[in-house]
């Protein structure tokens, strides 16, 4: 029996105040199981990268239930959400995100890194299997400037698998690739969660690439439908 | 190698034209800082060594007799009194006693006893005022370096020998070799052989002064035993205040240091001072000012890299010392490279004790060097806050939504 990694209840989400607060989160409910490749679906402004965002412990709710883990994030505060955020959560962003100054393997690293306060021989021997398990073990030096988009996404998956996260997060990771490449994006994602057993959320709103994952989730005027 | 510092050297580094012009900015404001200290700390060493150089450090003289009535005060009008002498001072009978207690002084660099009175230089029917210094033959450059100093002649003393100042000796048309008469204010005449013409560029001593041997003295100013004053000369003129309080509370003696009667120069050397400080404070302004407006753009610019940062678990203190480190790589390679370019600019300068009419009077050994780099390194991180604070407010979703 699969054990539950994440799960929200009456989830709400509201910005601004007054006449020009916009409601985006309606009290959505929300579980998913360890291992699972899931993907979110949905229209522009469902509310599918506000979730993201929540669950990514980078924003709060106004109010419901968050839980990873066990843990309660609802109430945790900006240092707490940090650290869980490092240890157990993973992101792979449309526009990649990586840091331009640094080369591949510096930006897989830099989650483990960051963490421990330096850099060490063990964090590049694990940065190197993992850009070799992305197809790019010929690009380890290279700068993130210098590489194609669908290399940038694929060292992006990398980064977040450093510290091997319980969940990856990814919002519309292959929105800005051609079909080749998304795919090969999408097949790599499928590997890993078949492999490692990493739980994926794929925020996107290509059928095809839901396709890739065994449950889909739709979103529809801030609530799972 | 901390992981802060990385990120930090790497953003330098990434940005060399920019990190470099930064860089060379702050080095220009320690130049200014260390060639401010140079030039203010040259200028008052020289004009101290001008004023003070040739004049002793701490004067040890005894107080003056009070005049008293001859006759018995009371009733009546007073019809006899005595009159302060202008031209006898109290002697320092037991100065024996003192001179090896002071000499003994750490830092004390020269003792010397002296007899003074006043006399005339007398040559054929010429005569000119002189105050007369009787010195230990070995001690004639103790207090002003006559010797440093010789124009013609030798500064060796003997009891038959006097050396006057230049301008003295063309008032009376004397010459290295001839015989002067010095008539003491006791009324005593000796014939003394020119030993030596000294200038030393103060026209008191050059027009007036005459110094002879102690024993030469004692005899012009009938002084069979004790002296007029003891002359001190510090290493540390500075310290010279202190000197003096310890000495009189040694020796119970009115002890006197230059400053006493140098007030107007030391009034214009502490303006001199406060100026200096001023530009110094100002070149740290401009620094602090640079420093902070060059890291508040490159927060601005890394922006998205500070969310995406944030977003893979950096803390907020993280990202501080990343831009607090940055500023304080900026200050300590600025402060370096201005100091060290000041000291190659300014180590051919002549120093101040050597500098001729026209040099500038700069001392390079007074750079604050030291003092400039670690105000400059100091003020580049406290530069650094406010970009850093504003760093570590990025949003991470703003930035990574965008």
């Amino acid at each position: 029996m699969s054990e539950t990694l994440l799960e929200v209840r009456n989830l709400h989400k509201t910005y601004g105040e007054g006449s020009t607060a916009t409601h985006v989160l309606h009290g959505l409910d929300l579980r998913l199981e360890a291992g699972e490749l899931c993907a979110l679906l949905g229209p522009s402004g469902s509310g599918k990268s506000t979730l993201l965002t929540i669950l990514g412990t980078l924003m709060q709710p106004s109010s419901g239930q968050h839980e990873m883990l066990g843990r309660d994030l609802t109430q945790a505060g900006d240092r707490e959400l940090t650290e869980f955020r490092n240890r157990h959560i993973g992101f792979v962003f449309q526009f990649h995100h990586l840091l331009p100054d640094f080369t591949a393997l510096e930006n897989v690293i830099f989650p483990a890194a960051v963490e421990a306060g330096r850099e060490t021989a063990a964090m590049r021997g694990r940065g190197r299997e993992l850009l070799a398990r992305v197809g790019l073990a010929d690009r380890i030096d290279f700068l993130a400037t210098e590489l194609s988009g669908g290399q940038k996404q694929r060292v992006a998956i990398a980064r977040a698998l450093m510290n091997t996260p319980e969940l990856v997060l990814a919002d519309e990771p292959t929105g800005n690739l051609d079909r080749e490449s998304a795919d090969r994006v999408m097949q790599l994602i499928e590997e890993i969660n078949r492999d490692q057993g990493t739980t994926f959320l794929i925020s996107t709103h290509d059928e095809k690439i839901a396709a890739y994952c065994r449950r889909q989730i739709r979103v529809v005027d801030g609530r799972t439908a | 190698m901390p992981y802060g510092l990385k990120i930090a050297l790497r953003y330098l580094t990434a940005g060399k034209a920019q990190t470099g012009l930064l860089i060379a900015g702050v080095a220009v404001g320690v130049f200014v800082f260390v060639f401010i200290s140079a030039l203010i700390g040259g200028l008052g060493l020289f004009l101290v060594q001008r004023t003070v150089g040739d004049i002793a450090h701490v004067s040890v003289e005894a107080p003056d007799r009070e005049a008293g009535l001859l006759l018995p005060g009371g009733e009546g009008r007073i019809l006899l009194a005595e009159q302060r002498a202008a031209t006898r001072r109290e002697q320092l009978r037991t100065a024996a006693a003192f001179l090896p207690l002071i000499e003994a002084l750490p830092g004390v660099r020269a003792v010397s006893p002296q007899i003074v009175g006043n006399g005339f230089l007398v040559r054929g029917q010429q005569r000119a005022p002189v105050g007369v210094t009787g010195v230990e033959a070995d001690k004639v450059s103790a207090i002003a370096d006559i010797g440093g100093h010789l124009v013609a002649g030798s500064a060796a003393l003997t009891n038959t020998t006097v050396l006057i100042g230049s301008t003295l000796a063309r008032d009376i048309g004397v010459e290295v070799g001839q015989v002067v008469g010095l008539l003491s204010d006791r009324d005593i005449e000796r014939p003394l052989l020119v030993g030596g013409i000294f200038e030393l560029g103060l026209e008191a001593l050059d027009s007036r002064a005459a110094f002879v041997s102690l024993a030469a003295a004692r005899t012009l100013f009938e002084l069979p035993q004790g002296i007029s004053r003891i002359e001190i000369k510090l290493d540390d003129l500075d310290a010279a205040d202190a000197y003096a309080a310890r000495i009189a509370a040694d020796t119970g003696l009115a002890a006197t240091p230059w400053t006493a009667g140098n007030a107007q120069l030391l009034s214009g050397l502490r303006a001199q001072e406060n100026s200096s400080n001023l530009i110094k404070a100002f070149a740290l302004i401009s620094i602090v000012i640079g420093v902070a407006s060059a890291l508040l753009l490159s927060t601005y610019r890394r922006r998205s890299e500070i969310g995406i940062m944030r977003a893979m678990g950096a803390s907020r203190s993280f990202v501080v010392a990343v831009f607090v480190i940055q500023g304080a790589l900026i200050g300590i390679l600025g402060g370096l490279a201005g100091a060290g370019l000041g000291y190659l600019l300014l180590a051919p300068f002549p120093p101040p004790d050597l500098a001729t009419a026209g040099d500038l009077p700069i001392d390079v050994r007074q750079g604050a060097y030291g003092l400039a780099i670690g105000l400059t390194a100091l003020g580049a991180i406290l530069a650094s806050i406010l970009p850093a604070r504003a760093a570590a407010r990025v949003d991470p979703v703003t930035v990574i939504t965008q």
